[in-house]
């Protein structure tokens, strides 16, 4: 089995972590920018977190023969600043030079508020005006609806971003129809709880096909599984997939859309 | 699949989830106080369940989602709880508490 973590905060996981995907068969993982679990004081916080996901990460994957990407921006969770967001905004284009870096995200919204989404639309500009992929989070449980729905609209308004270039994460049954009839690409994340389960996933991939869909496992510092996305792979195999249709979805899907960015290149001889 | 292949791979999961709500509802009848928003929202959300829409799952999220369009002014708290207290919620949730025994 081969297969790609298309959303990982690997900061926030051990190197055992590591070992263990790439044992399993990851061969790239992708990481968006993300809140820390308690709100960053400055911008200069912002530039060393970035340096972190664009120097040293990279080199973290590359000892268990992983590639690392990255998106950089600043996490929704910390937009009702808009000051320090504003001074945040300002550094991004600086990484997003770098030759590990895929695009802008995961922006988005949280609550819904207006700030969040003044600093999603600053974003959203920012990515046009670049050039960029876009990877966006939507809220959590009681507010997803609503805030994917105002997403969808931001984003739709942006002429300069094609809706194949834009991935919407953390779809769940009541999100995934509107975001894929818009053109959208959709993630699917496996979370123990909160989320959505593999079997859940699985019925998703059945009802609405398997384009323009990837799953992941948005590992980060809380409760949440690693292996989620390989786990989802062998209750494939259980519910009657074939390895070609299991391969899409955790290899060939997660690069279609990756590939988009000419910096995506999958590892020259994997494991 | 076949619903036989399904049931051999699914009914203790789902046996097990079933059995955990109905010790979950038992719980809160034990407990003390007003009911909470949020379990009078997975009350309603249950009705579903017993429909034959296709749809069900879906059905259960956007029972439990903020129905309104417009942006909330300010974010006060970066969590979500899982339920949405609408006006009808509100109203409900003012009725003489069900677990009001005790
Ligand atoms: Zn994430």
């Amino acid at each position: 089995m081969r297969y790609i973590e298309p959303h990982g905060h690997m900061v926030s996981r051990t190197t055992d972590d590591y070992q263990d995907m790439a044992t399993a068969g990851c061969q790239v993982v992708c990481e968006p920018a993300f809140w820390a679990g308690f709100d960053r004081g400055s911008a200069a916080g912002f530039h060393d977190y970035f340096r972190q996901l664009t120097d040293q990460e990279p080199k973290r994957a590359a000892r268990y023969g992983i590639s690392h990407y990255t998106w950089i921006c600043l996490n929704p969770k910390e937009s009702e600043d808009t000051q320090l967001a504003e001074e945040v905004l300002k550094i991004i284009p600086e990484f997003l030079d770098k030759p590990t870096v895929l695009g802008v995200g995961e922006i988005g919204l949280n609550k819904n508020s207006r700030n969040e989404i003044l600093v999603l639309e600053k974003h959203v500009d920012l990515a046009a005006k670049h050039n960029q992929l876009v990877l966006v989070h939507t809220p959590h449980l009681e507010d997803k609806l609503k805030g994917t729905r105002l997403i969808l609209d931001i984003i739709k308004n942006e002429r300069r971003l094609t809706p194949n270039r834009v991935i919407i994460d953390h779809v769940e049954e009541h999100t995934i129809k509107m975001v894929l009839d818009k053109g959208f690409w959709a993630g699917m994340t496996l979370y123990p709880e909160s989320k959505c389960t593999s079997a859940r996933a699985i019925d998703m991939i059945e009802v609405f096909g398997g384009e323009r869909l990837w799953m992941n496992s948005a590992c980060d510092w809380g409760h949440s599984v690693p292996l989620a996305v390989p786990r989802t792979a062998l209750e494939m195999r259980k519910r009657g997939y074939t390895a070609d249709v299991i391969d899409k979805m955790i290899y060939r899907n997660p690069v279609a859309f990756m590939s988009q960015s000419p910096k995506f290149k999958l590892p020259i001889d994997p494991l | 699949m076949s619903r036989q292949q399904l049931s051999d791979l699914y009914f203790m999961e789902a046996r097990s989830k079933v059995i955990d709500i109905a010790a979950f509802l038992d719980r809160m009848d034990r407990g003390t106080g007003a009911e909470d928003f949020r379990v009078i929202s997975l009350r309603e959300s249950m009705k579903i369940l017993q429909s034959d829409r296709p749809d069900r799952a879906a059905e259960v999220l956007r029972s439990l989602s903020d129905t309104t369009t417009k942006p909330i002014p300010s974010a006060t708290t970066k969590a979500a709880c899982g339920a949405w207290l609408g006006p009808q919620k509100k109203a409900a949730a003012k009725q003489p508490a069900r677990a009001a025994k005790k």
